[in-house]
């Protein structure tokens, strides 16, 4: 006999779905049931209202459980920002802001001759912003042809399921494809292009399974109308298409571009300089440019030197550079929120 | 169709206009999500090579170079040398995946990958033993108990862990829970793996929780209704009714997470140390596969030294388990998924 859920008929073992083990319910409902021959009969329902308190606390303890594991996630959430803030007090300066690193502590203080994270800083937000013109372009047209031209193929699932795949891999496996490829390779060395580069594979699924995502809110009775009046398939995507689903794609593109500032390990291994003393700017006849073929730094490669640093107040620079880094990140996210309240009906 | 034949016939008018452009973009287009298949072919390719440069003297290229030459130079004996030397081995498979030893710089080299797999497996069962419990009862929480408004607070702000840059965590583990746990255990070090551990448990909770809700949340109301209209209580309903039939999601959350965990590399460098270590004690300090190739990355070691080459044979068998990690969740996904409607 199978067991069937809340000790409903099936064997007395005491595993009555309810969880107390004491299989009560299922006891009183057979002797109620195989009991004919007239003798006294127990009544069945005498156990039920211990059994019933029973359960009730079983519950209660049970939600008690469930409330407080959510939560242990959300007081980490505020024990580490508060950690990172208590450490960082004080700390965050304008010169924090715009002098480069030191190896000596003392120029760190208020009073010291100015140290801090400009380099990083300038060279994050390159790598960034190079990141997401090539993520934009490539992410974008890959979540175009799989939405709008593909047709429903072995291909089209291959490459659907060779994405999620991608998604998966580990980021400091990235890098090792980086170093190989752009920077030994191609020959492009240990630089903010490499880098670029690099975090444009890593965040490429994320964004194309985004983009797709928007592609598909875009209702199909628009495109029928498009092709209803003579536009080819590129004028659909084109002037109908993209117009309508720019906004989702924004908000996927911003948020994974959080995702690869923070990102570390995969520049450790393309190489990328932990600490740098200048930002990857060059002057070309007065005017600064991107040195897209230099050595850079990036916030958190900057950090993870400050953390490993062993004299005591290094811990106070990291958690400043960690604030500037979430100040960052938080821009970004609170860009990508506002582009979809905005858009969003 | 008409039958008047004085109407122009206009069912193909106009569709060879701008068919060259068309074809053009839809190249360009396809040439984008082509990349990503190169992106995982580039990967496997890249990882093989050095590997191979690990294990034989010679890498893919290099061997290959090496036969083409003696080819192009119409010798074949010279081509058979270069693939002879080229094959020779220099670290046996055997004594990398069981040797003990992993010092693959500092004489006397030995290159048994084992400690680094064993500091690895310590982050992942102890990373899973806090985000699995934590994460499930969370999604059950959130599934079944929390109201709609709640939901839509705490799953948003869950997710921001799963946003915070892997360093911060690293950091954290440093300045917040080494400090705790050298409280109640005074003599543990600065790097240990406990501290480890912890904070990508941590890390991984929202992937538990949050896939694992989106499992739940997807049982039918009917199956619940059921279980009610045959006396069940809340608790039975979601332990016995909502977990069973979510399970395969809720499974896949759980592989997702500890493959989040064997990759995961920053916190655990800063976090863990160093220093390869095969140990039960999560007090000593110990290196996983990815802090080692960390270790590699900031020093200099020379491109074609047997460091370097370390770097690919440690990232293929990495990339080998997480891909076969994402794999089996997939699979468990597809084959035990219920189908409601």
């Amino acid at each position: 006999m199978t067991r069937l859920p809340f000790g409903l008929g099936g064997t007395d073992d005491g595993r009555d779905g309810d969880g107390d083990g004491d299989g009560v319910r299922t006891d009183s409902l057979r002797t109620g049931s195989v009991r004919t021959d007239g003798g006294e009969t127990p009544n069945p329902f005498a156990n039920v209202g211990d059994d019933i308190a029973r359960k009730q606390l079983l519950g209660r303890v049970f939600v008690g459980i469930c409330g407080a594991s959510t939560l242990v996630g959300i007081v980490a959430l505020f024990v580490l920002l508060g950690d990172v803030l208590y450490e960082a007090w004080g700390w965050v300066t304008l010169d924090f802001l715009t002098y480069p690193p030191s190896r000596f502590i003392e120029n760190y203080y208020p009073d010291g001759r100015g140290a801090g994270i400009y380099p990083a800083l300038v060279g994050s937000i390159l790598l960034i912003a190079l990141t997401a013109v090539f993520t934009m372009f490539l992410g974008v047209g890959a979540a175009i042809y799989l939405e709008e031209y593909a047709p429903e193929s072995r291909l089209k699932s291959f490459i659907e399921a060779n994405i999620a795949n991608l998604a998966g891999v580990p980021s400091i496996v990235y890098g090792l494809l980086g170093l190989a490829v752009f920077v030994r390779f191609v020959g492009l060395g240990e630089s903010l292009l490499a880098g670029a580069l690099t975090l444009t594979l890593l965040i490429l699924p994320i964004v194309i399974v985004s983009a797709q995502e928007a592609l598909r809110a875009v209702p199909d009775s628009q495109r029928h109308a498009a092709y209803g009046v003579g536009a080819t398939d590129w004028e659909v995507v084109r002037d109908v298409v993209l117009p309508a689903a720019l906004p989702g794609i924004m908000t996927g593109t911003i948020l994974s571009l959080s995702r690869a500032i923070g990102e570390t390990a995969p520049l450790i291994m393309i190489g990328a300089a932990t600490s740098m003393f200048r930002a990857p700017i060059e002057d070309v006849s007065g005017i600064p440019v991107p040195d897209l073929f230099g050595p850079f730094a990036a916030m958190p490669m900057q950090i993870f030197d400050w953390a490993r640093l062993p004299e005591g107040d290094f811990q106070h620079v990291a958690a400043a550079g960690i604030v500037v880094l979430l100040t960052i990140l938080l821009l970004m996210n609170a860009t990508a929120i506002l582009i979809r309240n905005k858009y969003e009906k | 169709m008409s039958g008047s034949s004085d109407v122009a016939d206009l069912t193909r008018a106009g569709s060879d206009i701008p068919a060259g452009r068309n074809l053009a973009v839809r190249g360009v287009f396809f040439a984008c999500a082509l990349l990503t298949v190169l992106t995982t072919f580039g990967i496997v390719v890249v990882l093989f090579d050095g590997a191979l440069g690990f294990f034989r003297e010679e890498t893919l290229f290099g061997l290959l170079s090496g036969v083409l030459g003696g080819v192009l130079a119409g010798s074949p004996a010279e081509a058979w040398a270069a693939l002879r030397t080229g094959l020779g081995t220099q670290v046996t498979v055997r004594e990398f995946l069981f040797g003990v030893e992993w010092s693959p710089i500092i004489r006397p080299r030995s290159y048994g990958v084992l400690p680094l797999l064993w500091g690895t497996m310590l982050i992942v069962v102890g990373s899973a033993l806090i985000a699995i419990p934590v994460g499930t009862a969370t999604a059950i929480y959130l599934s079944e108990y929390a109201d709609r408004r709640v939901r839509k607070v705490v799953k948003p702000t869950l997710e921001v862990l799963a946003g915070v840059p892997t360093i911060v965590y690293g950091f954290f583990a440093l300045s917040f829970i080494t400090p705790i746990i050298q409280r109640f255990f005074p003599g543990t070090g600065t790097f240990n793996v406990a501290a480890g551990a912890i904070v990508v448990g941590v890390m991984i909770i929202p992937m538990v929780s949050s896939l694992s809700e989106d499992a739940m949340s997807a049982v039918p109301d009917e199956l619940r209704n059921a279980a009610y209209g045959l006396g069940a209580t809340k608790f039975e309903v979601s332990t016995d009714v909502v977990v069973p039939a979510s399970l395969s999601g809720v499974m896949a959350s759980y592989i997702l997470a500890i493959s989040r965990a064997i990759g995961e590399t920053m916190a655990v460098t800063l976090a863990v140390g160093m220093q390869p270590n095969i140990t039960l004690n999560p007090l000593e300090q110990a290196q996983t596969m990815t802090a080692y190739m960390v270790q590699i990355g900031i020093s200099d070691v020379s491109v074609g030294s047997i460091g370097y080459q370390s770097l690919f044979a440690v990232g293929l068998l990495l990339f080998v388990m997480t891909l076969g990690m994402n794999l089996l969740s997939l699979w468990i996904k597809g084959r035990y998924q219920e189908a409601y409607r």
